[in-house]
């Protein structure tokens, strides 16, 4: 199943840039994001890539520019203008973010079924048997036996982990995820299943992502597009494939050279 | 809730907090019953009691109390142990106001995990001790993060830990500090009492005053105020049932503790609110453990 997609832009960035007192976090970042569309970002350590997703998600306030959302009632707005209470709304349905390390994006303490609960609840969901049912659907979705619902995340490995994180945040069907690292702390075959796992669900659901990583075969394997980061800039963008079978940058070259082939 | 006092024992002024601080308090009650629920931080003193002896209630009850209100201090629903017997010994050194231990006299009651059984009423407040007031906190550790919570009313996480509890218990296990919600606002914590005092507190006619003392929050629910317990669509909150009615006095629909008499297994339940089983004794209830067992709980035959 394809969703229905808009033509308009769903996050557009403009002029965006933040500076942490001297230093330069990134600058100048100019691009649009469309439904469906996964974007990656890529570069080295350091190079403004995760101040970048800090700035989308609103978790940073910028030192310059906008980012433009168009929430789901249609309407184009500056998402450094809308209130705390909106913001996080917008953060607990519209969005998910997956964290590098699964430990920030769960609730250690809190069952696998409450995680996936968690943000039913939040908006209104007081239904025990509803919310238990749609969490165990989404273990199963994200290949995780329903029977164990009620462990922890404690007793689950690294790879159960950043799939249980993936359920807990499309639970409310949002529509754009961050996703920082998500597969950078597993191991190869592990990392392989979760990339599948990810590329279907997003053209299932009609997702558009934004994934920063530094991998540039996850951003081969899961994106459209990618924007390429060195010392805070954006230094090449445009369609996956062609910026890594023929990149232009001096810099993009070398990033793309230094991969070990297989 | 008269002014300056003439100070009844030496060296104290009436109810031991100087003038100054009972008003600050008052401020904080104040606010406190504007906003349902809300915690209001106020500066705490220091009392002369270890924190956890109910040095926010003790404060609460100086800042309200006058020399012609009557007191009664009730621990657990009974009037005469440690904590009770000396916080009203305090009250009738420093302020030499009346005490009581009959519900129906008292003006202000002060009360560490129980609410009376027998009906408040509008001409009566009464004071919680509360150890902690965040009903979030064992779910959220940072108190930025609490208040902005309890700003934006994202009270998603308290079903969580209800949630939590169905699913490895089969039902809510909270039995006591049961989250309420005040007024369709704000989310508290009704200190330790037993979710079976959950229902009494919504439209009470009494005034409900709350005091932690180490946190530094004071909190109320004015009278006639709606107080829903949280709960599931498919699992409505309950309160404890008892098989038995209390073994002294026969009564039912009451909180019962139990009693261990003997080291074979005998056991008895009794009225967990002791001025209700003497009130009801007195009326000529008779438990079936009544005249048995006099001399270890004191109950008259």
């Amino acid at each position: 199943m394809m969703a229905k997609l808009n033509d308009k832009p769903l996050l557009s960035a403009r002029n965006l840039g933040k500076h942490y007192g001297q230093r330069l976090g990134c600058r100048d970042v100019n691009f649009d994001l469309y439904e469906g569309e996964v974007l990656a970002v890529v570069g080295e350590s350091g190079s403004g890539k995760s101040t970048l997703l800090g700035l989308l998600a609103t978790e940073l306030s910028p030192t310059a520019g906008a980012v433009n959302y168009r929430m789901r009632d249609g309407e184009t707005r500056n998402l450094f203008d809308l209130s705390e209470a909106e913001r996080r709304f917008l953060l607990r349905t519209d969005w998910g973010f997956v964290r590098q390390d699964a430990r920030d994006g769960l609730r250690m303490g809190v069952s696998a079924g409450g995680n996936v609960g968690e943000r039913l609840m939040a908006v209104g969901g007081r239904h025990y048997g509803r919310i238990r049912d749609t969490a165990s659907d989404w273990l199963n979705r994200v290949e995780i036996e329903p029977e164990r619902i009620d462990d922890l995340p404690k007793s689950f490995s690294g790879g159960m982990r950043q799939r249980l994180q993936i359920a807990r945040n499309l639970v409310t069907h949002p529509r754009l995820v961050f996703m920082d690292e998500p597969t950078s702390s597993l191991d190869v075959s592990v990392q392989a299943r979760l990339l599948d796992l990810i590329r279907g669900l997003v053209s299932e659901l009609g997702l558009a992502v934004i994934i920063v990583t530094h991998d540039l075969a996850v951003a081969r394997l899961l994106s459209h597009r990618i924007m390429v980061m060195r010392q805070g800039r954006v230094i090449e963008t445009g369609l996956t494939d062609q910026v890594l079978d023929d990149p232009r940058e001096a810099y993009t070259q070398l990033l793309v050279s230094s991969v070990l082939a297989a | 809730m008269s002014a300056v006092a003439a100070p009844q024992a030496s060296g104290y002024n009436f109810a031991y907090l100087d003038e100054q601080t009972k008003r600050m308090i008052r401020r904080a009650i104040l606010k406190g019953i504007a906003i349902p629920g809300y915690q209001v931080p106020f500066a705490s003193r220091e009392m002369p009691m270890p924190y956890g002896w109910g040095t926010g209630g003790v404060q609460v009850t100086a800042a309200i109390i006058g020399p012609a209100d009557v007191l009664k201090v009730i621990d657990q629903g009974s009037d005469d142990t440690t904590n009770a017997v000396s916080i009203r010994k305090f009250f009738a050194k420093t302020a030499g106001v009346a005490t009581t231990t009959e519900t129906k006299d008292a003006t202000i009651i002060q009360t560490r995990h129980r609410i009376p059984e027998r009906q408040l009423t509008e001409k009566q407040t009464i004071v919680f001790q509360v150890p902690i007031p965040e009903p979030l906190r064992f779910l959220e550790p940072r108190e930025t993060e609490t208040r902005k919570l309890h700003a934006l009313a994202d009270y998603g996480l308290m079903h969580v830990k209800l949630y939590e509890d169905i699913s490895r218990h089969g039902h809510i296990a909270t039995t006591y500090d049961y989250p309420v919600e005040v007024a369709d606002r704000y989310v508290m914590n009704p200190s330790p009492t037993p979710k079976f005092d959950n229902p009494k507190m919504h439209m009470s006619p009494a005034l409900q005053l709350f005091g932690a003392g180490r946190e530094k929050r004071i909190y109320a629910v004015p009278p006639f105020t709606k107080v829903r317990s949280l709960d599931f669509e498919d699992h409505p909150f309950e309160v404890q049932r008892f098989d038995k009615p209390c073994a002294l006095c026969a009564a039912t629909n009451v909180y019962l503790d139990e009693v261990v008499l003997d080291d074979r297994g005998g056991r008895m339940f009794v009225c967990s609110d002791s001025d209700y089983c003497e009130e009801r004794r007195a009326d000529g209830h008779r438990g079936e453990l009544s005249g048995e067992a006099p001399h270890l709980v004191g109950g008259a035959a």
